[in-house]
């Protein structure tokens, strides 16, 4: 069809990628989505890929998806010895978010590009400078034709404070501050005077790489659009998607919620963004791929604003491909390697080109989860700053369904709208709802409830008249359903038509959910299944990428072979994320492999698993009792099915598993009661008891006087946590009883049985060891025993950790085999199975026992080259270990617990999201570690010993440790012995060290002369000195040490020293809160300063190891 | 709320709710994919006659306003919808599309799986069907139905040509005029036209080539519009008297057709059209592609890839939809290979729909304004 025949590129054999790194807040396993597609894409075209990403948790790291796999630290200068090894022809950088975006303009730079001939593919230089720099943005904007309509806001460039105060007299207050080349609005914010101006400036100074932040003028409340755009080599322009948000400009939009396709444009209004847009991208010289165009349009007058572009792809691109069926990021690559857009194949029709934009005849609405919870103190307004942490999506046949099962996606009870609840008055409410936060529109439901009109909602939120009017309807509609005589068919159908979930029924009406379910069935309301096809049904869709509605028609195919179930893992949250999507893409590959249909039900946009190509049908649904229910009734009915795998999805999946079996649906695997075993402390308490297997002493409590009685018993320091919880929320250590009733002030109010706490003795400077295993019901095979390097204590989600453990000897390691073996028999897992033990005084204890998929699967998997997850799901269904072993997805012998000699030491290393977080009063959150997990990624090191590891998983997660400079040390009390030597060790290094009174005393008497630097609270006594947080933020420290003196007191950290961990925070400077973590680092400088890092990829290792 | 039925010809049913002007509409179902311009579209004449199936589930949020329309009034028998918005919102509206769609007499009905209606449509081919919000019972409206005349072999242009002539003016400088002879002509055309300075006589479909001669333009546009072009005698009789003159001509969808058939090649009908305001039409000679807007039941046989002798000149396909291959636009030229007509299938006047193609008349007017400086002394 049309001109001659146009291959690919025949002069480019070999292409990098470059990965996004660790999952941080604005940049998320989105973009594993768009690099698994990429790589794939490339690969199918015969092109030798190679990848650089730290992040182990990914899909695109799996050694099968690119031909040399560097899981190395994302920056240039070992990116540099990549390409010097590898030599690739091209490099594409705009498949891997801002870092990779970043990383290729520092090699550009450094002149790497041109010395080694290696050609940026994508987007050129000036592209990226054009789309990122907001100036030369500007400039592009204004050079489009006047009768365009295309504005820019009004705005100043700023290198320094004065400069930032002059120029907001000029534009007036409120003003933008945003500063350049940031992940997801970093630094940037809404300043209303002169004071909010000097914070969040100051911040965004210090946050830009060139130092530079840009003062505009303020077109917060304007309705705002995002369009993504496709250009191919030859100029073909589409439009992919429209995305309109309902929180209007002033929120990031990776904080709104936002709708798809556009819901209050005209055709006019639309295609004069559409045809900005397409000027843009050429304009700013995207020669080929995905950008995605940011607009403000002014509610009264239709003033367009051009907000900004990203030249790559981003997570409004991932969303638009899971909202439209148009694989951006495939795509993509496709162009970047010289097809034209019309000769690639649209894979949802199998037919059509992908030369043409996707219409939808369904509702895409996403909604933002945010994790505040986590951080006390943190500011929760919303602004231009991104602080969600995960996603969902939903789909409907309209916005109103579309928007409550997004929201009941959430997995928050308060996200969904609630009748029951008595609201305010309205006055308060519409005040609370013109601050945009988070359950934003739960406050615009309570309005309308308190009797708030359309206009009065507008006035107060900006929000569009005709979302308000929509959530009027709801509330319509749920009148009705309370004052209805009985739930007829027709009620029920109209109810089920605006997203009503049978909880929400239940709740209307006080009758229990499984009722209304049953009234539901018996009357034969049910939801039909449709397609998400591109194209409004003008073509028949051979993807079965499916969505509920409740309409007439169901489109579900009818099979011959069994399917299998996964359920996923939801919206990302701190505790549960990428890493359990990637166990369920695993399942998935497996056990189609294993002749299965396999089925994915999630609802999470961001992830691989949602990706139509992954599994042989996807449901995009919410991961409800009632949603997994009625997947599993249409499939039931479409042909056999073998089960549903809930070890996977993390809590989200796990919490349905009894109820599912309840409803007599099969669960694979380890048996919900088993789960229970494991969870309910008391079963197993008696568990280890009777199994003879050593746990820490415990306790549980409901009210204060039992609690201080078993604290007593027990001894300190404890640690207490309520009985029923995710993640390590609302976990504490306390050291005294003071402590102890300040925390249970806090945590046991209401003082049932059901609000207990656990109290269990804190294990000091005890070895915690995580082990990941798979059991068949006979055999056990280890996945990998890894020693954490934090002591027990710190949450396992927060620790690095190291694998083969370096400090366990033989003895230990079969010690663990045989209690993890124990354990697997009598809980009675099939499948996997996560311990942590504690090791102290030559006893082992078990921590807890997690019959399920855990965080760690996929950094175990690609340490040591076996893919657990995909041999778990085999076992689930019915494999053996044997027969895995003989089939090559599990090692013919040997296992974790013996890894073979040569075997590389793999080091994982948190990632922390502290600098995303302001308290009201403009400071970061305290960044010492606890038992509550508040990370929200990992990295991992690899190499031959631990030392050069360890400095690469540090250099990877926060850009690495000094090879000398000025140290500064302060310890609490009980560190001070062990802190010696490894300060020393820095001191014959070269570093010069400083230290507080206290910790400067100690080591003198050991030898070590540090300079005494007053703490903040003895500046009045030591005036004339700066103050050791002076010194931080002046940047005369290389490396902080600061282990928290003694316990927090009902969650506040001591002044001194997280004053001195903000400031290390807010210079970006590595700051050690361990003493493990300071021996660790020392071995990491050590490593450094030996000889340098290298770079060996994943099937080197692999191939050196002879797996 | 009051029930509502859309029965098909084959005996498909779908339950509704009344929306719009109550009462009972037959036409031929067709779906249109559009997610945006439900006004442009509704007032586009080539609807004439049509029940209208809207994919995108909710339809008049922005509700109406005094700039988009096409036409002086709503063209479809019928409109089918999911999710008819309760309450408008645009700054430029003036009101809401249920109470136009009552006022202009547009029977629609609303709550319908338009998925559901589309697929059986596309499965099967477009066909006749009725709404009935009147109380009709299913077999009464199926009969009415089976009863009303099909699309093709129908003739609709003089329902809704205008019957006087007027004048569009140029803006700015007046550098050409062209008539338009308007089959079901969509207002964007003459106003697309008149921007880059071409004067446009709008004429009714019945006018005559000496009318036209008398008017002294410089070139003509035979416009879109509804029906059959196989059935369009009198306006290939026209077009062929047009292109005996050799006035620069440019045919957009049923003028297209109209000019293809001028040129000796017939017209077949669609299965289930295309109704769209994405399609990717490719011109032939760049290999470039257009994001178009279409909108058309029939098509035209022509040979892709070969050139074909005519009593005018030389006539090829210039533009195919990369969807299904179906010609989309076709050009005359003399021996000298210089352009005298052209006609494409979709729609360069976009509204509804991406502005790609507006060169066309960059192109069009070209043709026109170097006629009459070659015609100087007229």
């Amino acid at each position: 069809m049309g001109g001659a025949e146009m291959p690919r590129r025949a002069d480019l054999a070999s292409v990098l990628v470059i990965g996004s790194g660790p999952i941080t807040i604005g940049q998320a396993c989105e973009f594993d989505y768009s690099g698994t597609q990429a790589c794939r894409a490339l690969r199918q075209e015969g092109l030798r890929v190679v990848l650089v990403n730290s992040n182990p948790a990914t899909i695109m790291t799996d050694p099968e998806l690119a031909d040399a796999t560097y899981v190395e630290p994302i920056t240039a200068e070992f990116v540099e010895q990549v390409i010097a090894k590898e030599r690739p022809d091209a490099l594409l950088a705009t498949l891997g978010g801002q870092t990779a975006l970043n990383t290729a303009l520092a090699l550009h730079g450094a002149g790497v590009l041109e010395k080694y001939g290696v050609e940026l593919i994508g987007a050129n230089v000036e592209a990226i400078v054009a789309g990122e720099d907001r100036e030369a943005f500007k400039q592009v904007v204004r050079s489009l034709p006047e009768h365009w309509g295309a504005h820019v806001a009004d705005s100043v460039v700023c290198r320094s404070l004065p400069e930032c105060l002059d120029a907001a007299a000029v534009l007036g207050f409120p003003v933008v501050v945003r500063p350049s080349f940031t992940l997801g609005g970093t630094g940037s914010g809404l300043a209303r005077g002169p004071d909010d101006l000097r914070a969040i400036a100051g911040a965004g100074l210090a946050a830009s790489p060139t130092g530079q932040v840009l003062l505009e003028e303020s077109i917060a409340g304007w309705k705002e659009y995002e369009l993504e755009v496709m250009r191919d080599r030859a100029d073909n322009v589409v439009v992919v998607c429209s995305i309109e948000n309902v929180d209007p400009m002033g929120v990031h939009t990776g904080d709104s919620v936002t709708v798809a396709p556009a819901m209050t444009l005209t055709d006019r209004e639309y295609q004069q963004l559409r045809d900005i847009a397409l000027g843009v991208i050429r304009a700013v010289g995207v020669d080929t791929g995905g950008c995605n165009i940011q607009f403000a349009v002014h509610p009264f007058d239709g003033r367009v604003v051009v907000v900004e572009m990203n030249p790559r792809v981003s997570r409004s691109s991932a969303l638009a491909s899971k909202a439209t069926g148009f694989p951006i990021a495939k795509i993509a690559a496709k162009v970047a390697i010289g097809y034209t857009l019309d000769e690639i194949r649209n894979d949802v029709t199998g037919q059509t080109p992908a030369c043409f934009e996707p219409t939808l005849d369904y509702v895409v609405v996403k909604v933002p989860r945010f994790a505040f919870e986590k951080f006390p103190g943190a500011d929760t307004t919303l602004t231009t700053h991104m602080k969600s942490v995960g996603e969902v999506m939903a789909i409907g046949r309209n916005f109103a369904e579309a928007l409550q099962k997004a929201l009941r996606s959430l997995e928050q009870v308060e996200a969904v709208f609630d009748w029951a609840q008595p609201v305010a008055d309205k006055t308060t409410l519409l005040q609370r709802a013109s601050i945009p936060h988070d359950g934003r529109l739960r406050t615009v439901m309570d309005a309308i409830r308190a009797g708030a009109a359309v206009e009065e909602l507008t006035a107060a939120t900006a929000i569009d008249p005709w979302f308000c009017d929509q959530l009027v309807a709801l509330d319509e509609v749920a009148k009705l359903v309370v004052s209805a005589s009985e739930l007829s068919p027709e009620l029920l159908r109209t109810a089920k038509r605006s997203g009503f979930s049978d909880a929400q029924l239940a709740g209307l009406r006080r009758l229990p959910e499984d009722v209304v379910r049953g009234v539901r069935h018996a009357l034969g309301v049910r939801p039909v299944f449709k397609t998400v096809d591109t194209c409004a049904a003008e073509f028949a869709a051979s993807t079965p990428y499916h969505y509920s509605s409740y309409d007439d028609e169901t489109e579900v195919a009818p099979r011959e072979r069994p399917a299998v179930i996964i359920l996923g893992s939801g919206p990302n949250r701190i505790g549960q994320g990428i890493e359990f999507d990637y166990s369920c893409v695993h399942a998935s590959q497996s056990l189609a492999e294993a002749g299965y249909e396999t089925v994915m039900v999630n609802c999470n946009p961001e992830t691989v698993s949602t990706d139509y190509d992954v599994s042989g049908r996807l449901y995009f649904e919410p991961l409800t009792l009632e949603d997994v229910l009625e997947v599993v009734h249409a499939e039931r009915a479409a042909g056999p099915l073998a089960g549903v795998v809930v070890q996977l999805g993390g809590q989200t999946s796990l919490g349905l598993a009894a109820r599912l079996v309840d409803e007599g649906v099969r669960v694979v695997g380890t048996s919900p009661q088993a789960i229970n075993v494991a969870e309910d402390r008391g079963a197993f308490g008696r568990l280890l008891a009777s199994a003879g297997l050593p746990a820490p002493r415990h306790g549980l409590a409901s009210s204060a006087a039992e609690a201080t009685r078993v604290a007593a018993e027990i001894g300190y320091p404890v640690l207490v946590r309520p009985s029923y919880v995710l993640g390590g929320a609302g976990m504490e250590i306390v050291c005294d009883d003071e402590a102890l009733r300040a925390y249970l002030d806090q945590h046991l109010t209401r003082g049932s049985a059901a609000h207990a706490v656990l109290v269990d003795r804190f294990l000091d400077d005890a070895v915690e060891i995580d082990v990941d295993a798979i059991f068949d019901g006979e055999q056990l095979f280890v996945g990998g025993v890894m020693e954490h390097i934090e002591e027990a204590g710190v949450h396992s989600g927060d620790s690095a950790c190291v694998l083969p453990p370096i400090t366990l000897g033989r003895e230990d390691l079969e010690r663990v085999t045989a209690a993890t073996t124990t354990l697997a028999e009598r809980i009675g897992v099939r499948g996997l199975l996560n311990v942590q033990y504690a090791l102290t005084g030559d006893v082992v204890y078990v921590l807890e026992a997690n019959p399920r998929a855990s965080r760690t699967v996929p950094f175990v998997s690609k340490a040591t080259g076996v893919p657990l997850a995909k041999a778990a799901a085999r076992v689930m269904l019915g494999e053996r270990i044997a027969d895995l072993r003989r089939d090559g997805l599990l090692p013919a012998r040997g296992d974790g617990a013996s890894m073979p000699p040569g075997t590389p030491v793999a080091v994982k290393q948190a990632v922390l999201p502290f600098q995303r977080f302001r308290t009201l009063d403009g400071k970061t959150v305290d960044s010492v570690l606890g038992p509550q997990m508040r990370s929200t990624g990992e990295v991992m090191g690899i190499d031959a010993g631990f030392g050069a590891a360890f400095a690469k998983s540090q250099t990877a997660a926060y850009g690495g440790l000094p090879t000398g400079g000025r140290v500064f040390v302060s310890v609490a009390n009980r560190d001070k012995r062990s802190m010696i030597f490894p300060v020393k060790r820095l001191a014959d290094l070269g570093f010069e060290i400083s230290a507080t009174s206290g910790t400067a005393t100690v080591l003198a008497r050991n030898g070590v002369m540090a300079r005494v630097v007053p703490k903040l609270s003895e500046a009045r006594s030591r005036a004339g000195e700066a103050t050791v947080v002076a010194r931080i933020l002046a940047g005369e420290i290389d490396l902080v040490i600061n282990t928290p003196h003694g316990a927090t007191s009902g969650g506040r950290p001591r002044a001194d020293g997280y004053e001195i961990r903000t400031a290390a925070i807010q210079r970006n400077i590595p700051c050690i809160t361990t003493v493990q973590g300071l021996a660790a680092a020392v071995q990491g400088i050590e490593a450094l300063r030996r000889d340098g890092l290298g770079v060996r990829s994943l099937q080197e290792w692999s191939s050196e190891v002879g797996r | 709320m009051r029930t509502a039925l859309l029965a098909l010809e084959d005996g498909r049913v779908f339950p509704g709710e009344a929306y719009g002007a109550t009462g009972q509409a037959v036409g031929e179902a067709v779906f249109a994919t559009g997610m945006t311009g439900y006004q442009e579209t509704l007032t586009d004449p080539s609807y004439r006659a049509q029940v209208l199936v809207m994919t995108a589930p909710h339809i008049g949020n922005t509700g109406i306003n005094d700039e988009d329309c096409e036409s002086t009034r709503m063209w479809p028998a019928g409109l089918v919808v999911r999710d008819p918005a309760r309450r408008p919102s645009s700054w430029r509206s003036r009101g809401s599309l249920d109470a136009a769609l009552a006022r202009e007499g547009v029977v629609g009905i609303a709550g319908v799986d338009t998925r559901a209606v589309t697929r059986h449509l596309r499965q099967r081919g477009v066909m006749r069907a009725g709404i009935s919000s009147g109380g009709a019972d299913v077999d009464t409206l199926l009969a009415v139905v089976r009863s009303a005349p099909p699309m093709a072999g129908a003739d609709l242009s003089a329902e809704v040509t205008t019957t006087r002539c007027y004048v569009v003016p140029a803006i700015g400088r007046r550098l050409a005029s062209v008539a338009a002879i308007d089959f079901g002509l969509k207002a964007s055309t003459p106003a697309l036209l008149a921007r880059r300075g071409i004067e446009v006589h709008v004429l009714p479909a019945w006018t005559g080539v000496d009318e036209i001669a008398a008017r002294g333009v410089d070139g003509v546009v035979c416009s879109n519009g509804p029906g059959d072009p196989a059935a369009a005698s009198a306006a290939v009789a026209l077009v062929r008297q047009i292109l005996e003159r050799r006035w620069p001509c440019l045919g957009i969808c049923f003028g297209h057709q109209v000019l293809g058939r001028a040129l000796g090649f017939a017209t077949y009908k669609l299965p289930f059209g295309h109704r769209g305001l994405n399609c990717p039409v490719q011109d032939l000679a760049s290999g470039a592609v257009e994001v178009s807007a279409h909108n058309h039941g029939f098509a035209l046989d022509a040979p892709v890839g070969r050139a074909v002798s005519t009593a005018y000149g030389r006539a090829e396909v210039t533009h195919v939809c990369l969807n299904d291959g179906v010609v989309e636009g076709i050009a005359l030229r003399n021996e000298g290979g210089e352009v005298l007509a052209f006609g494409v299938q979709y729609h360069p006047e976009a509204a509804a729909g991406p502005h790609d193609s507006e060169h066309l008349f960059d192109r069009f007017a070209s043709m026109v304004v170097q006629a009459a400086a070659a015609d100087g002394g007229r």
